[in-house]
């Protein structure tokens, strides 16, 4: 098992939060991972992405230039990272601010209006956690049972009231997920 | 067992500097290795072991507060990255000067000048060549792995006190910011007055009671005793050379083609390996682990069977140099690296190999 991920999307999205606990889910289930963020200037606000691998063997380079899967956050990202999804691979993406849709038809792609569904339930910041739950429902590369112990390591104490939260959200997201289905 | 954490190689320099029973750490912040000093201030390790955390007020301040408490025998640090190191190269001198030991991490970002705050591997020549003025050097370590970035702070203060050596550990931006596995798995605490009276008595200003005072000093004023001195120096430097070699080989017995790679280059290069091998070509790797002293004979001895030999590093060609002086002239050596903060990726790497010594020797 080796999965090669990128999520990408703006700063303050929660994009290398939730890297972190996917990373975190696959040290849970005995796996290896690295966890690699773009960072700096993107931390206040521009574009962010993080790099994470989960395997069964041990990760050699921590960068890739493509991905089995790519999360897209914002049409930046997707003007950059739908190209470098590998044929047969994964691309998800939340519709939200897309104004150019994917277009590639060698690879699997799935929306996830998470960000609409946040703001109905009146709580943004279970957005990263609903889009885990879509890509888990994609790509189930670790029990749903190690992600609530990758968010529970991966959330600092005083944060864990937000547990219960956060894993409904995760349930939501493998609801909300779709198919796309090019107009 | 040992828990297996998650922690980013800047967050475990900070559990190791605690773990490894470290006095004192003195620092200011710099992109990309801010988070040593935030995590050891999250740790607040006054409370338990003891260990002192100065924000100073500059680089230059950081290296002479470590030149204090290393002049005391006790088991300093700094950490900085490229511009910031810059600033301590007078500190580093005088500290080989006055044969001191401390640690000195430098998570190193895209230069010259100011650069960028990505990875570069750009600080080589400054780190095993020229620190600072005169003739001296550092002890070296490269770091591969979040787990090493741990390991190699206590081994850092091992070689330091072994040969009262400044020991820089040359990492970048990439293994600093990645997250990974580690288990923190060593401990040790803080040595006592006693301990380091008795141990480092004959050069640590540890209070004279009575035995005759040490002086610590850089400074000689008379030429021939300052010669002597650096007899003394290049003494110490063939002893390093002749018993601290490391580095590690993959794959290297059958190979007609080895990069040579360091730090974060050395885990891209691992996957061009496996894509190599895929291919059918025999390419393996030599990682130096310790930069000064350099593995220079573990690479001659490689020819024996090696056809070429691509360097490969984030600058525009550093190390090379090293692998140049180690094969000869009679073998092939090239360099491949992105710089000034772009990193390449393992597709880039394997390209260059082919371009640049597989289809050359065909």
């Amino acid at each position: 098992m080796k999965e090669e991920l990128i999520i990408a999307g703006f700063g303050g999205q929660g994009v290398l939060s939730m890297g972190k606990i996917l990373a975190y889910s696959g040290v849970m289930q005995d796996y290896e991972v690295s966890w690699m963020p773009s960072y700096g200037p993107e931390m206040r606000g521009g574009t962010a992405n993080v790099t994470v691998m989960i395997s069964d063997q041990p990760i050699s380079s921590p960068i890739s230039h493509d991905y089995d899967t790519a999360i897209i956050l914002n049409q930046q990202s997707m003007d950059k990272f739908e190209e470098r999804v590998k044929p047969g691979g994964v691309l998800i993406y939340d519709t939200n601010g897309i104004v150019r849709h994917p277009v590639r038809k060698d690879i699997s792609i799935y929306t996830i209006d998470a960000t609409a569904e946040a703001a109905r339930r009146g709580n943004s910041r279970l957005f990263n956690t609903m889009i885990l739950g879509g890509y888990l429902k994609v790509r189930p590369v670790v029990s749903l049972e190690n992600v609530f112990k990758g968010l529970e390591k991966s959330l600092p104490e005083r944060a864990h009231k937000s547990l219960p939260a956060n894993q409904e959200a995760v349930r939501i997201g493998m609801e909300l997920i779709r198919e796309y289905v090019p107009e | 067992m040992e828990e297996v954490k998650l922690m980013k190689g800047n967050e475990v320099v900070a559990e190791a500097a605690v773990r490894s029973g470290c006095d004192g750490y003195f620092g200011y912040p710099i992109t990309p290795q801010t988070e040593i000093i935030e995590t050891l201030m999250e740790m607040r390790p006054w409370e338990t072991t003891g260990m002192v955390v100065v924000q100073a007020e500059s680089e230059t301040a950081s290296i002479n507060m470590v030149y204090g408490g290393a002049a005391s025998g006790k088991r300093v640090m700094t950490s900085s990255s490229s511009p910031g190191i810059s600033l301590m190269a007078e500190g580093l001198s005088y500290l080989a000067g006055a044969e001191l030991p401390c640690v000195v991490v430098n998570v190193s970002r895209g230069g010259p000048g100011l650069g960028t705050i990505q990875p570069s591997q750009s600080d080589y020549f400054q780190a095993t060549k020229a620190a600072g003025h005169g003739d001296f050097h550092l002890i070296v370590l490269a770091p591969n792995s979040v787990q090493e970035m741990y390991d190699f702070v206590f081994d850092g203060f091992d070689l330091a006190f072994k040969y009262r050596n400044p020991v820089m550990i040359l990492t970048d931006g990439l293994i600093g910011q990645m997250m990974e596995k580690v288990v923190l798995n060593r401990q040790r605490p803080r040595m006592t007055d006693e301990y380091i009276a008795e141990h480092y008595g004959d050069w640590a200003l540890t209070g004279k009671k009575g035995r005759k005072y040490n002086i610590v000093t850089s400074l000689e004023l008379d030429p021939q005793v300052q010669e002597e001195r650096n007899h003394r120096l290049q003494a110490k430097y063939a002893a390093v050379k002749a018993n601290e070699v490391r580095y590690e080989t993959r794959l290297c017995d059958d190979a007609d083609y080895v990069i040579v790679a360091y730090g974060c280059s050395s885990r891209i290069c691992a996957k061009v390996i496996e894509m190599a091998r895929e291919d059918g070509y025999k390419v393996g790797m030599l990682r130096p682990i310790t930069l000064y002293p350099f593995p220079t004979e573990a690479l001659k001895a490689l020819k024996s069977h090696v056809k070429g030999f691509l360097a490969v590093e984030l600058s525009t060609g550093q190390m090379v140099e090293d692998v140049r002086l180690s094969v000869g002239s009679d073998v092939l050596v090239e360099h491949y690296g992105r710089y000034g903060g772009m990193v390449h990726s393992p597709s880039e790497v394997y390209d260059a190999l082919k371009e640049k010594i597989i289809n050359k020797l065909k």
